[in-house]
């Protein structure tokens, strides 16, 4: 296992460091040691490697992630994974606020809750979150799906496109334009897939599916009450 | 983007480090505010007596036989202790309101930071660290402090300008964000006898709660009225006497991290700003609420 240390490694040289990583590098454990909440820890990544982040995490961690696989033994800060590609980011604690926000592929599991505008604008990432999310989650939600084992903030999925919402406990209330959906057999399959990804004992049964009535697409005089 | 501290201590044996502790917590969160920088720091205090905190670009000329002046146009004694740009007056609590009045004839340039049993207020323009050292906030001693780092966007960068802002006795307020109803308050305000001085949006929240408070609210009361009646972004931390609170409007995108042990509750913009703190590893630390109000109390 790699280390490096931000105590006496600045910051931009121990993301230099990550970002050199080729795919078929043979370093592929790492560890960074007192992040201290720094910002913008382990971004913009492009290797298959694994790094393990000792500490809770400010502003942006894992940003931009291609392939890598972050984990951080503690809490994140604002818009942790934000425009992800692919790879997985894991966050052991809590996530604050945009967490996954744009994110285009990949997985992001936050075992304790997140706070508001979780997946805003996620266009194909995969968020499972075991705790609750705050309001406003998954706003303009274009694909992917958002998984949570707790409860839903105010307007989920306010304006939302294609991407899907399950949601085990309780939803404070839909945002315009989202709605409860049937939950159908491929449904559940999608749900047990990202369970079993995200390591959580859950059944795809217990939730229930949310997503968009598609009344906000384009401008329709008829759906004028619905803007 | 402003920086704020808070740090409200349980265990007595802490006091003695507030300033040390906050002033770190201030300087972290430099590059939230560099514009300039403002501690409120809830001290000892005699019986019968009040402390007034004041401000002046000509320290020298201004202080130099203010005490004697004052005690004289009171007919009390009153000493002073300058800090840099500031000076504390000491004077017996019953004659602050006239003491207010006679500044502002002895020293018509005078600024006067707060007042109260308890509290002082340094703020000045400049770097956080600066700012930090002009004033020995690191020697300062306490049950209960404030900070801010303040990024301008509603009035100048100015001393006036500069957060904490205290608008009633022992009363300090420290704001994230921007209000955008605070015209129409602070003509409300000033018409109810509220005593607002600067066009600083965070000045008119800070009145708001002390004519709340004035009114018979509790300082939590204050705060959900807040809720309800002031417009725009808002992480607001507020100092009271014995008191300290939080709150978040109901939209909440102005960062808030807190920590809480059996030895203080603490209060930053971001979590880095609480790391130094002793036994933040084991602390319950989360993310206050929004649209949800918080206090603690002596």
């Amino acid at each position: 296992m790699q280390s490096i240390d931000l105590a006496t490694t600045p910051l931009r040289e121990m993301n230099a460091t990550l970002q050199a990583q080729a795919a078929q590098t043979n370093a592929t454990q790492w560890e960074i040691l007192n992040p201290r909440g720094s910002h913008s820890i382990a971004v913009g990544l492009d290797a298959p490697i694994e790094v393990t982040v000792r500490g809770s995490t400010g502003y942006y961690c894992a940003g931009m992630n291609k392939q890598a696989t972050v984990h951080v033994a503690g809490s994140a800060g604002p818009g942790v994974a934000e425009n992800m590609m692919s790879g997985t980011v894991i966050i052991d604690g809590d996530a604050s606020q945009y967490a996954g926000a744009t994110g285009r592929g990949g997985l992001l599991v936050i075992r304790g809750n997140a706070a508001s505008r979780c997946g805003i604008s996620m266009k194909g990432i995969d968020i499972v979150v075991q705790g609750s999310i705050g309001h406003m989650s998954a706003f303009m939600g274009q694909a992917g799906n958002l998984v949570v084992c707790g409860d839903a903030g105010e307007a989920l999925g306010d304006s939302l496109y294609e991407a899907r919402l399950f949601v085990r406990g309780s939803v404070k209330s839909l945002g315009a334009d989202c709605i409860e959906k049937e939950m159908r057999p491929e449904h559940l399959e999608i749900l047990r897939d990202l369970l079993a990804r995200a390591g959580v004992d859950a059944q795809p049964e217990e939730f229930r599916r949310y997503g968009s009535a598609r009344k906000l697409y384009n401008f329709d005089i008829d759906n004028a009450a619905a803007y | 983007m402003c920086g704020i501290v808070g740090l409200f201590l349980k265990d007595k044996a802490l006091e003695p480090q507030l300033g040390a502790m906050l002033t770190e917590m201030l300087v972290t969160m430099t590059d939230r505010g560099p514009d300039s920088a403002g501690i409120a720091i809830y001290g000892a205090h005699d019986a019968g007596q009040a402390k007034l905190t004041v401000q002046s670009d000509r320290p020298e000329a201004d202080f130099a036989t203010l005490a004697d002046d004052l005690g004289t146009a009171l007919g009390t004694e009153v000493t002073l202790r300058r800090k840099d740009t500031h000076a504390v007056l000491d004077l017996p609590a019953a004659q602050t309101t006239e003491a207010r009045a006679k500044l502002g004839d002895l020293r018509p340039g005078l600024r006067v930071m707060s007042d109260g049993e308890t509290i002082e207020i340094y703020k000045e323009v400049g770097l956080p660290k600066d700012v930090a050292q002009r004033f020995a906030l690191s020697s300062m001693t306490g049950t209960h402090g404030i900070g801010h780092t303040r990024m301008a966007t509603e009035s100048a960068v100015t001393t006036d300008g500069a957060h904490p802002f205290s608008t009633g006795a022992d009363q300090c307020l420290v704001h994230n964000g921007s209000l955008s109803n605070h015209n129409n308050w602070r003509r409300r305000l000033k018409r109810e006898g509220l005593r607002i001085e600067s066009a600083n949006d965070t000045e008119v929240g800070a009145a708001y709660l002390t004519w709340k408070m004035q009114n018979g609210a509790s300082l939590g009361d204050a705060l959900e009225g807040a809720l309800d009646d002031l417009d725009g972004f808002f992480t607001f931390v507020v100092g009271t006497r014995d008191g300290f609170g939080v709150v978040r409007d109901p939209i909440a995108c102005k960062p808030a991290v807190m920590a809480e042990t059996d030895q203080y509750v603490a209060f930053g913009s971001e979590y880095r700003a609480l790391v130094n703190l002793p036994g933040i590893e084991s602390a319950r630390v989360w993310e206050p609420e929004p649209a949800t109000v918080y206090f603690w109390k002596h």
